[in-house]
């Protein structure tokens, strides 16, 4: 088995396992001899280049990285706790705030779990709604990666263009959910409202200005020799070792293991698109560069497709019990305004029963699991969150690898802070 | 002790554990002592990968809970996410983990993954994995005290902690 490295416990590890106290003894002791050689560094939490309040304690020689250690939680809310005291009606605003880069993939998990509870089947261009909002979720997303990761490595126009472009998808998504972020669009029974009048052309758009954009792209760093000296070779990791850390999305692309939810445990309408699935050769930070900007491609390829098969129909599942009415029978009918009344004041309630749906986010795969007593608020709540668990390959990525090569590695393995602390 | 419901589909045995369909999906129902055994014949099996380790405290959970009859409910259930990527199948585990005794093994040595998982749902319900790496607290601070998710763990009333605050000025 070549995963050999990564399940190692002792010193040789490439996991720095001491407490916060433990670290800042060693770091502080003059009198050890080695200290001239081996020295502990903090890294963070307000470092540019850590995406959020990420900290390292790295056990550095010279400017060799030998151990390190993510100490996170800075971000922590208690987001689970908070979300058994919500209904499910108010669960999608919690999580939906977790992964703020994109968040319209923790409402799909969480409304999918919901539903999956409730046995409901939403209606089919409530489907292909949710499958649009989240590729172009994808591209929004993998978009400001390809601005951080700009940043990170000193092009620091691509951040400013990386920025720009996102803006012309978060412009849409404002214009059909109210919001930029955190939309709360994605609800247990369908979505929140229907597109507006003349979506498909806004789209095409959208789809013309950022083709040719992503090829500028491709000029300014794709084929750059810096670009590539940077990138090329750094924090490599192999589909073994990938798989072990239970490394998933990007990450696990990049070693050339070829596993994506949508293609093979397709959910929504996945299965009725064409799309390919990007994957690396040699697990370094390029590959995952590479893949994630061809992973726009392939999105907006999905996102051209559904413009074309968007069925008609409703919009949510008209079930008094899930979704509130038309605003205009509450209006006429006294038993419409007394389900508005009840879905916003109690909520409903959910079967008991426990479930778990995962989806594939552009960080991995993330699943929510929720244990349900047959009230409504969830028993339990809990998210399996992508970044998290990728954040692990970080020390076995980063080991023999220059302190200037970590900066290129957190980068690469985009982790959002929101999700990892939740 | 309410009496417990059935979950549909009791009918098979896997890994020597007892087997039942939650949710569509495969779950396998075991205790703390034959936790590492089926967990290891599962990866000898091909559940090359731990997709999510968590756990459920159901302390206050009302009435019945859905598990088969065979199964001696306690406080602690640790809930393991499998998959085997060659079959594209998905397993779950359910642990049961006495409330007197929180300590379970540690699966660091078949999927080192749940590390970080693992020192989680430490820090969270107060499980401890037997011979894991590191176990430490991850997401609260290190000398926090009390388990956040634990149903009997009171909202609002500990103050907000901080290591290095200095006397009142």
């Amino acid at each position: 088995m070549t995963a050999e490295r990564v399940m190692r416990r002792g010193d040789d590890s490439a996991v720095l396992r001491l407490s916060e106290a433990e670290a800042a003894r060693i770091g502080d002791d003059a009198a050890d001899p080695d200290d001239d050689e081996r020295v502990m560094l903090n890294m963070g939490p307000a470092h540019p280049s850590t995406h959020g309040v990420l900290r390292l304690m790295l056990e550095m020689e010279g400017e060799t990285v030998l151990r390190s250690k993510p100490v996170i939680g800075y971000l922590h809310t208690g987001m689970e706790k908070q979300g058994e005291n919500l209904t499910y009606l108010q669960g999608c605003t919690n999580v939906t705030r977790m992964d703020y880069a994109s968040p319209l993939f923790s409402e799909l998990a969480f409304s999918l779990t919901t539903e999956k509870l409730l046995g409901v089947e939403v209606p089919e261009r409530a489907t292909w709604i949710r499958m649009l909002m989240c590729e172009l979720n994808r591209i929004s997303s993998h978009l400001l990666f390809l601005a951080t990761n700009g940043i990170d490595l000193g092009a620091v126009s691509m951040m400013i263009y990386g920025w720009r472009e996102r803006e012309e998808v978060l412009r849409f998504f404002e214009k059909v959910t109210g919001l930029r972020m955190n939309h709360n669009y994605i609800r247990p029974g369908g979505v929140a409202a229907d597109l507006h009048d003349g979506w498909p052309d806004d789209l095409r758009e959208l789809l013309e200005l950022i083709e040719p954009r992503l090829d500028e792209y491709e000029v300014l760093m794709t084929g750059q020799p810096i670009w590539r000296e940077r990138l090329q070779g750094v924090g490599a990791i192999n589909a073994d070792e990938a798989i072990a850390l239970s490394a998933t999305g990007p990450l696990l692309r990049s070693t050339g293991y070829a596993w994506d939810l949508r293609r093979d445990e397709p959910y929504l309408a996945y299965d009725e698109v064409d799309f390919d699935v990007i994957v690396g050769t040699y697990g370094d930070c390029y590959d995952r560069y590479a893949i994630r900007i061809n992973e726009i491609r392939e999105s907006m390829k999905i996102v051209d497709q559904i413009i074309d098969k968007m069925p008609g129909g409703d919009y949510r599942l008209q079930d008094k019990k899930v979704t509130p009415p038309p605003r205009i029978r509450i209006d006429e009918s006294m038993e419409a305004l007394i389900h508005h009344f009840k879905i916003f004041t109690e909520g409903y309630q959910v079967p008991k029963g426990e479930a778990y749906t995962a989806v594939e986010s552009p960080r991995g795969e993330l699943g929510v699991y929720i244990v349900s007593d047959g009230t409504a608020t969830p028993y339990r709540m809990r998210v399996r969150p992508p970044s998290f668990i990728n954040l692990q390959t970080l020390p076995h990525l980063m080991r023999g690898g220059l302190i200037a090569d970590g900066v290129a590695i957190i980068s690469s393995v985009d982790p959002i802070l929101g999700e990892v602390d939740r | 002790m309410p009496e417990q419901v059935e979950p549909e589909k009791v009918d098979r045995e896997r890994y020597g554990a007892l087997a039942s369909e939650i949710s569509s999906q495969t779950v396998l129902f075991v205790t703390v002592d034959e936790y590492l055994e089926v967990a290891t014949a599962a990866r000898n099996d091909g559940f090359d990968q731990l997709v999510d380790l968590t756990a459920v405290d159901y302390l206050s959970y009302p009435g019945a809970r859905i598990r088969p009859t065979d199964v001696k409910p306690e406080r602690f259930e640790v809930v393991v996410q499998l998959i085997n990527h060659t079959s594209r199948e998905r397993l779950g585990l359910r642990v049961q983990v006495p409330a007197d005794e929180p300590i379970a093994p540690s699966l660091f040595d078949l999927w080192p993954g749940c590390e970080n998982l693992e020192r989680e749902v430490f820090d969270m319900f107060g499980i401890e994995f037997a011979e894991h790496p590191d176990m430490s607290r991850i997401l609260m601070p290190e000398d926090w005290i009390g388990h956040p998710l634990r149903k009997d763990f009171a909202v609002g009333d500990v103050p907000v902690q901080f290591s290095e605050a200095s006397a009142p000025r």
